[in-house]
């Protein structure tokens, strides 16, 4: 099991601050070689069983995993690992003296996250959630500026979506007496028709959609993601939303059937509309920002839509998409909010103005920001095309053209975000060496930041094209064994 | 009339819970001071609590704990007369996470305090607007 | 016709991608330029070695990985992408010598970078040519406009940063906009993308859809200039002369219209539009901006504004010739590519010699410099007479064939519009070579001594411009390879 390994990796960690990186790194990268190991596995030999405590479930807490979980378990160690490679130095850097706390915390939470994809347990999953919620909070919360308030925010509103879910746990739990997610959804359809079993799901989603930033209910995202310490914010931003938005799934999907939440329910109308909508805002609001981190924020928002949406589709098409985009997201989120960390690491700042002739200075880290960027725009090779690709054909599928215009919308609003930046960074010369003409360019200062920075950076931006060159692979292979077969 | 008030008397657990839970979400929404918003919070999460706990509940039942278990196998178990101990037992999780998040709440609003010498949100808005 | 496993257009396509690490490394601007010239040599030699198994009614083919069900990253190489190629990558050669020149001679900045980007479009380019179905076409496509964004805007200045975002507003705007959607609609509706000769899309749709799919391809790679997606193309002049000549006369706005041309012989199939009777439309929107583009050209002072105007005039021939649906114009439209090219590169390399010889960039300052530059006007008067299409040059052959198809697709109107824009043409390239030899010693604003260019500068333009003196004599390459393409649309030529 993945999350023992960092378990381990996190105790070992709290004694001996010293080899807090090492042991972290060699505890993800376990956690990282046990999700290969077990995602292939899974693929061969199909879905697998731990049993906590060696309980027989329904009664004890039983780990499950298919290959929709072990999938995103992958991406979950691949992005904890890279990111905290990637941001050693600035770890050292931001927390001088709390380095050990810093990582004991980092690991808590990849284990919550971990620990909410695998699980099998309805009540589990809380557990999970708030583990990795409150380790969030507090690695959100040790940032400087803005940053504890916007991280009471985040508590407020996250707390309440936790408690949301528990109570559609307990009404759950109150009609079937299970907690275990498979014997749930055995005995669910003969009680569909129950108003309880109603409100259960309204309430579960009720509270996912607040974990997850999905519009209208975002406000806590943007500021706490903004002015988290870098190494945070590339590790919390790339994963959060994606692992509510898979939870969101697996309770969809595997706890209520397919034919209830998409026939039964008919929410999946209005809610592909909010979708549109909290796309549209997501763009248009990141669109006002003046602040390179904000309005990658603001993306993320739109990016939640964006998977709502697609899941909501109810086809195969649409949710394949949702599926692939937790993955692509996952990573393009990692790249641009690493390649963010690394342009504040250097330039102390991370507004507009901070960012002009950036360039010159860093080309490499702008580099990996531009194929990230392309991503979000979603231009092929890069994986953000095939997962918008999916998305728009099983909107196309649905009769939803609503759906494609905004995705449309949306992929034009980030191309003109994105070149903003990238002309501010490639035509605005450095205020303090302005007084050359062009042919003389202002003074070279190659200014990147150390290779123990660059490398990681660089491997995720590659992963965006494999992810993209691989994506028909991937949801083939994958996802659509993943999805229950009634789904077309 | 008398079926309505047969009917909140029965749920009355359900309408506690509720009612707790608007005074929580209350409290969190309108309050501008931090700590009553907190208090608010932990409001709400008490009345989930114990939601659970009422449902796990039963009229004239005892403990779950079986006094004769041992060397008097042929003694029949009868659910009735326990209470379902399960609910109540996740809820020391939830009490458990309860904490947690309001310590680090609490953590988060000394650091505010520090940083702004003031827990009233209007005037932390204020002075960074004003910034 | 039978088709074969090849890697060879994948070694095409990514030659110039490879070499991209190569130029950063290289430590002076010397081994920096002979790479160039390495990878450039090399592409052309690739590209030719498939010409005779081409010829031969073989089809290259080389799928590299399904990206989606029945959707693959996949190259196919037939006549009409060979013919594309052809001409592309050979004069990368020679626009490479030219840039040589052209930076040297002014001492621009950036020199790696515009060295690398100028390689990763033409790796883009080839592979637009190779594409085997739309997806493919597609992702080379947008590739193309992010490489060429860093060329366009290469001076850094404020009037580059506005240009550039013009320039990317319409393509990528279009781009994602129309071509995006239309190409997942016409993916919904048939569950391919695949090109073939007679097309994928007879029967699926009604015709009101496939007019609006149509139109939405046809705008959408706006890299062709039909009008009113144009006014990118004036804009990105302010690019280093060697972009403007191989980019915007060659690869970017000859990739826009290959990809209608695709478009319209691939995925719609020229019979089923003949059928449904979608190709006069087409060209009507055609035929406006032939005519448009050139009464804009003639009040143009800026000698590269006139030559772009002329360009977008040029590109509608191209689409016009597609539009027509007749064997004769198909051949005609796909010979154009190559000889408009040859052709409008001359007049960008003439007008690029002439800035970096005497810094002069309008028009109105030019009278008189024939005596200075007798030859790169002399070579500039022979690129005009190509794209006028006047012998001896190519244009004239690609030309007659436009208008023979005109004949056979009963479209006297367009036939009227061809001659009319042909004598706009001329209206607005032979005064420019008019007035900068026939002057008085008082008009001539220049000294009356032969300076030319440096020598880097002035070679490639002689190149091309013999060349296209040649191909009025030999077009017969060109002319095989089209017709081989119409053949296996279902005509017999």
């Amino acid at each position: 099991m993945p999350l023992i390994a960092a378990f381990v990796a996190t105790i070992a960690g709290w004694v001996n601050k010293k080899y807090c990186f090492a042991v972290a790194a060699l505890g993800l990268t376990g956690a990282l070689t046990s999700s290969v190991g077990l995602l292939s596995y899974v693929l061969t030999h199909g879905p697998v069983q731990y049993r906590l405590g060696g309980w027989a479930p329904p009664f004890g807490i039983a780990y499950q995993i298919d290959p929709l979980n072990a999938l995103i378990l992958v991406v979950i160690a691949a992005v904890a690992l890279l990111n905290l490679l990637g941001t050693q130095r600035s770890v050292a850097l931001e927390f001088s003296e709390k380095i050990g706390a810093f990582y004991t915390l980092y690991l808590l939470f990849v284990v919550g996250m971990l620990g909410i994809v695998s699980t099998g347990d309805a009540f589990n999953l809380f557990v999970l959630l708030e583990i990795a919620s409150i380790t969030g909070y507090a690695l959100i919360g040790m940032g400087r500026d803005r940053a504890p308030l916007a991280t009471l925010n985040y508590i407020f509103m996250g707390t309440i979506g936790a408690s949301f879910y528990l109570l559609g746990v307990g009404y759950l739990y109150l009609i079937t007496g299970s907690l275990n997610m498979a014997d749930i959804a055995a005995i669910l359809p003969q009680i569909y028709a129950s108003k309880v079993v109603l409100f259960a799901f309204i309430f579960c989603m009720a509270g996912l959609f607040m974990k997850m930033a999905f519009f209208p209910v975002h406000g806590w995202l943007p500021n706490a993601y903004a002015y988290a310490p870098s190494a945070a914010a590339g590790l919390i931003a790339p994963l959060t939303t994606k692992v509510m938005v898979y939870a969101m799934v697996r309770i969809a999907l595997f706890v209520f059937k397919p034919e209830f939440t998409f026939e039964q329910m008919g929410i999946g109308e209005p809610l592909v509309w909010a979708a549109v909508a909290a796309i549209v805002m997501g763009s248009l609001l990141a669109l006002a920002q003046r602040q390179l981190k904000k309005m990658l924020a603001y993306v993320i928002v739109a990016e939640v839509g964006y998977m709502v949406g697609g899941f909501w589709l109810g086809n195969r098409a649409g949710i394949s998409g949702a599926v692939l985009h937790i993955v692509n997201d996952a990573a393009m989120t990692l790249v641009v909010f690493m390649a963010a960390g690394n342009l504040f690491y250097r330039l102390k700042g991370d507004s507009f103005g901070a960012l002009k002739g950036v360039f010159r200075e860093m080309p490499v880290s702008m580099a990996a920001f531009v194929v990230g960027a392309l991503s979000i725009i979603g231009v092929p090779p890069t994986c953000g095309f095939f997962s918008k690709w999916y998305l728009i054909s099983g909107a196309i599928e649905a009769g939803h053209y609503g759906f494609v215009a905004a995705l449309l919308f949306s992929s034009l609003v980030n191309a003109v975000l994105f070149f903003r930046i990238i002309e501010i960074g490639y035509f605005e010369p450095f205020t303090h060496a302005n007084h050359h003409g062009h042919h003389q360019p202002p003074v070279r200062r190659f200014r990147e930041v150390p290779m123990s920075m660059l490398v990681p950076l660089l491997v995720a931006a590659g992963s965006l094209i494999l992810l993209g060159v691989f994506s028909g692979d991937l949801v083939t292979k994958v996802i659509h064994l993943a999805l229950p077969g009634q789904i077309t | 009339m008398d079926g309505l008030f047969d009917f909140i008397v029965s749920k009355y657990n359900y309408w506690g819970y509720v009612v707790l839970m608007m005074i929580g979400m209350y409290a969190m929404i309108v309050k501008k001071n931090l700590v009553k918003k907190i208090i608010g919070m932990n409001i709400f999460q008490t009345a989930i609590i114990l939601f659970y706990v009422s449902i796990g509940a039963k009229r004239d039942a005892t403990l779950p704990i079986i006094a004769h278990g041992h060397g008097d196998a042929h003694h029949a178990v009868h659910a009735v007369d326990y209470m379902n101990p399960l609910p109540h037992v996740l809820m020391l999780t939830a009490i458990v996470v309860a904490v947690a998040t309001l310590g680090v709440a609490l953590a988060l609003t000394i650091k505010i305090y520090k940083q702004y010498n003031t827990l009233e949100e209007d005037e932390i808005n204020a002075r960074l607007r004003g910034r | 016709m039978h088709t074969i496993f090849s890697i060879k257009p994948l070694i095409a396509v990514l030659i110039s991608m490879l070499v991209t690490p190569v130029l950063v490394s290289s430590k002076n601007a010397n081994i920096r330029e002979g790479w160039t010239f390495t990878a450039a040599a090399l592409k052309f030699a690739v590209v030719l070695s498939m010409l005779p198994a081409v010829l031969d009614h073989t089809v290259l083919e080389c799928t590299l990985i399904e990206v989606m069900p029945g959707l693959a990253i996949k190259f196919r190489v037939d006549p009409m992408a060979m013919l594309f190629a052809l001409v592309s990558s050979f004069l990368w050669i020679v626009t490479s010598a030219y840039s040589i020149g052209y930076m040297r001679g002014l001492d621009e900045h950036s020199q790696t970078r515009y060295f690398c980007f100028f390689a990763l479009s033409l790796s883009a380019t080839i592979g637009v040519a190779f594409a085997a179905n739309l997806l493919t076409l597609y992702l080379f496509y947008e590739l193309l406009s992010f490489a060429t964004y860093p060329l366009v805007t290469h001076h850094q200045d404020k009037e580059a940063r506005s240009s550039g975002r013009k320039y990317l507003f319409y393509i990528v705007g279009s781009s994602i906009g129309l071509a995006l959607p239309a190409m997942l609609v016409t993916y919904h509706l048939t569950g391919t993308l695949e090109f073939s000769g007679q097309g994928f899309m007879a029967g699926a749709a009604s015709k009101s859809t496939l007019a609006v799919l149509l139109f939405m391809f046809v705008f959408g790679f706006a890299k062709a200039g039909i009008m009113p997606f144009h006014s990118w193309l004036p804009a990105a002049m302010v690019a280093p002369t060697p972009v403007s000549a191989l980019l915007h006369a060659v690869a970017v706005v000859k990739v826009g219209v290959f990809c209608i041309l695709r478009v319209v012989t691939g995925v719609f199939g020229v019979q089923h539009l003949n059928v449904i009777g979608l190709g006069t439309p087409l060209a009507v929107v055609a035929a406006v901006t032939v005519i448009t583009a050139s009464l804009i050209a003639l009040s143009q002072d800026g000698l590269k504004r006139r030559l772009a105007f002329s360009t977008i005039g040029q590109l509608s021939y191209i689409v016009l010739g597609a539009a027509l649906l007749s064997p004769k114009g198909l051949i005609g439209s796909m010979v154009h590519i190559a000889m408009h090219a040859f052709g409008k590169i001359t007049l960008f390399f003439c007008a690029g010699a002439i800035f970096v010889a005497t810094g002069v960039k309008n028009i109105s300052d030019m009278v008189g410099i024939g005596k200075r530059m007798p030859v790169t006007m002399t070579v500039f008067l022979i690129g005009a007479l190509s794209v006028i299409g006047l012998p001896p040059c190519g244009g004239l052959i690609s030309k007659w064939n436009l208008v023979l198809g005109t004949l056979e697709a009963d479209q006297f109107p367009l036939l009227i519009v061809l001659l009319v824009s042909s004598i706009l043409n001329a209206a607005y390239f032979l005064p420019i070579v008019y007035r900068a030899f026939f002057c008085t010693e008082e008009e001539s604003q220049f000294e009356n001594q032969v300076k030319e260019a440096p020598r880097w500068c002035l070679v490639p333009p002689v190149i091309t411009a013999c060349l296209s003196v040649v191909l009025f004599f030999y077009p017969q390459p060109f002319f095989n390879l089209a017709r081989m393409a119409v053949r296996s649309m279902g005509f017999d030529v």
